[in-house]
């Protein structure tokens, strides 16, 4: 049973690090029609953002301030990322909206150009990255003992959530942000500037991506094809989560994450991921558009 | 108007024509070592007339095909490796620590039935997914993602078991085929006229196919799903059917493949292999047949161009031509032709009323 409630705790933690990334890609695609495959980049972005941190701290700063290093390094991938994004958006996407596939194969060409940027500036092998002392070690929690980076990550994630949540849902320009996805037309019929809307969504789904990114760093090494390994994953979480709501993304991230981690336990690597991609196709049959989505009478 | 149409067909047939005999007389004139790559990119280019069929004509874009074409190259693969382990256990299963064959193994031992698996097992597994995407009008976009994953899944798959599959080294070190040595020159091309042969029958048929009203069908399908539905056609079906006549396809061009290359490896089939016939199939122009086969043709070429000269910079202009492909040139280089035409016919200030391409 404790091992069963590990395995779970695992999945919660891997469920949250796919939620920052799908969060992302639910957001564009839900607001602009728009599949950015160079979201994985992003994560990378992110991930490469904090080695460059740590690398500064441990030339340039007294080494009493190095745990610092972490904290700082968080909203930095945030910023960086999103400046790529913005970038991404004002000299690609924008040409390839409510075109879904073509915007697909674009963003896996800019992803195939930025995986060879780092790979240039960084060296093809991967690199490691010294976790801060204040997340090492493990704590008590109802009785099992669990690595303290996995609950900092759990509680990352809730924060950027709950930031998340507040901006979409009790701000003036999150509220734009769900008119133009409910409905582009009117809302620009009634003076919202969707263009700022998009660039500014697509920023924030950049950037969370970026911290996605700088806490993967904290799970194990980096390297320029990182973002690959997770970004399946996380449409995957897409996809059973429908677009255009929040909530059908968290809960199908933690969802998937939780089923991901258990199945491995039970079975083996492969045949976990095997089990869930057929039990998501079969969910498919049961709810064709995911588990939440905004209703619209509108066919074609 | 009608006489344009008419003008346009005869072009495209004089130009696979022009290309048919260019590819006949090319071993003539290259070397072994040339003649053989070529010959892999005319197993690429019978893979994109599928995929031209399904994403081209009816618009469903499918990232899975690496998985189809692997199936049926790993499928050849393995009766290679039992021609040339003759019926005995190969050598990779003797060091994992296999001591009896595989079930499957053993019954791909006869060339007939490997053949003809290679064609029917990617059919198979194209019938399951298709039929369960395709049936609650899951949407196409989904279904894409769908493709990603299985291919995620598979090649997962297939580097864990090892003892059944040669894990990431793959299947390699065939010696015979059908008795026939690999390593000779002449098996070798008798080899590339057999793809020749396979491509040319395969353009006739899928343009057979375009030009009945199934085709039409599948390009109602792309321009206006839900219109086709509402006049009583099961759009879903033929999704499927094209889903997976695509599917053998890719089987039977990776059986080509495995036979012109020697190795088969998880790496080939990945998610990026994948993705990249999605870009031969843009760069030739996506709904033409030919387009894409010249794009295959034409991509692989540059591949082994710039791999043999600058690998770092092959990867950047691959991902900035998906770029401007996509955002540019949305008809492919078969649409280069008309463009320019128009623009001259623009100038001198005649309108066209030819529609344009939509893209998806």
């Amino acid at each position: 049973m404790e091992a069963i409630l590990i395995q779970a705790f695992n999945g919660l933690s891997l469920g949250s690090i796919l939620l920052l990334i799908a969060l992302g890609l639910a957001i564009t695609f839900g607001l602009m029609k728009v599949i950015n495959m160079a979201h994985g980049e992003l994560i990378m972005i992110g991930a490469y953002t904090t080695y460059v941190m740590q690398t500064i701290f441990t030339q340039y700063m007294p080494a009493g301030l190095f745990d610092l290093y972490f904290i700082l390094a968080i909203p930095c991938a945030f910023i960086v990322a999103a400046l790529v994004g913005m970038l991404l958006e004002y000299t690609v996407i924008r040409h390839l909206y409510g075109r879904p596939l073509d915007s697909l194969l674009a963003t896996f060409g800019v992803g195939l150009i930025l995986q060879q940027t780092a790979r240039s500036i960084f060296g093809a092998p991967n690199v490691g990255i010294v976790s801060p002392s204040f997340l090492e070690g493990g704590m008590n929690v109802f009785g099992m003992t669990v690595p303290v980076t996995r609950i900092f990550i759990i509680g990352l994630v809730v924060v950027c959530l709950l930031i998340l949540a507040f901006y979409l849902y009790k701000t003036n320009s999150g509220r734009r942000t769900r008119a133009v996805m409910q409905n582009r037309e009117m809302a620009s019929c009634v003076g919202i500037s969707t263009r700022r809307v998009d660039i500014t969504t697509f920023a924030i789904g950049a950037g969370i991506a970026g911290v996605a990114g700088a806490i993967l760093t904290l799970i194990g090494p980096i390297g320029p094809a990182i973002g690959t390994y997770y970004i399946v994953d996380a449409f995957m979480v897409v996809v059973v989560g429908g677009v255009g709501m929040l909530v059908g993304t968290v809960v199908s991230a933690f969802g998937v994450g939780v089923m991901n981690t258990l199945f491995e336990y039970w079975t083996d690597a492969s045949m976990g991921k095997v089990l869930i991609f057929v039990l998501i196709v079969l969910f498919l049959q049961w709810r064709p558009s995911g588990l939440f989505s905004l209703r619209t009478r509108s066919l074609d | 108007m009608k006489s344009v149409v008419a003008n346009y067909m005869i072009s495209r047939k004089w130009l696979l024509l022009a290309l048919v005999i260019l590819l006949i007389l090319l071993p003539f004139v290259l070397s072994d070592f040339r003649v053989n790559l070529l010959g892999r990119y005319l197993a690429f280019a019978i893979l994109v007339i599928g995929l031209d069929l399904l994403w081209g004509y009816m618009g469903v874009l499918s990232l899975g095909h690496g998985i189809f074409f692997g199936l049926g190259a790993y499928i050849m693969g393995i009766h290679l490796k039992m021609e040339a382990s003759s019926g005995g256990l190969p050598d990779f299963m003797m060091w994992s620590g296999m001591t009896e064959l595989p079930w499957f193994w053993t019954v791909l031992q006869h060339p007939v039935i490997a053949i003809l698996a290679g064609i029917i097992v990617p059919m198979i597994i194209a019938v399951i997914l298709g039929f369960f995407t395709f049936r609650n009008r899951i949407q196409d976009v989904y279904f894409t993602i769908l493709t990603q994953a299985l291919v995620m899944v598979t090649v997962t798959l297939l580097i864990s078991r090892q003892d059944v599959t040669g894990g990431t080294n793959g299947l390699t070190g065939f010696s015979t085929i059908f008795g026939f040595s690999l390593s000779d020159p002449a098996t070798q091309r008798v080899i590339y006229y057999v793809t020749l042969g396979c491509l040319v029958i395969i353009l006739l048929i899928c343009s057979r196919l375009i030009n009945s009203l199934f085709g039409k069908a599948l390009i109602a399908i792309r321009d206006g799903e839900n219109r086709l539905r509402f006049s009583g056609y099961d759009t879903s079906m033929f999704k499927v059917l094209v889903f997976t006549i695509s599917a053998g396809i890719a089987g039977l061009a990776g059986m080509l493949f495995v036979m012109q290359v020697g190795i088969i490896s998880p790496t080939q089939i990945g998610i990026i292999p994948s993705i990249e016939m999605i870009l031969w199939v843009a760069i030739g122009g996506r709904g033409t047949l030919i387009g894409p086969v010249i794009g295959a043709i034409l991509t692989n070429s540059a591949k082994t161009f710039f791999s043999e000269s600058y690998p770092d910079i092959w990867l950047y202009f691959l991902g900035a031509v998906f770029v401007i492909v996509v955002i540019f040139l949305p008809g492919g280089l078969m649409s280069l032709g008309k463009k320019l035409k128009r623009r001259n016919s623009n100038e001198k200030g005649q309108t066209n009323s030819k529609a344009d391409y939509s893209a998806s």
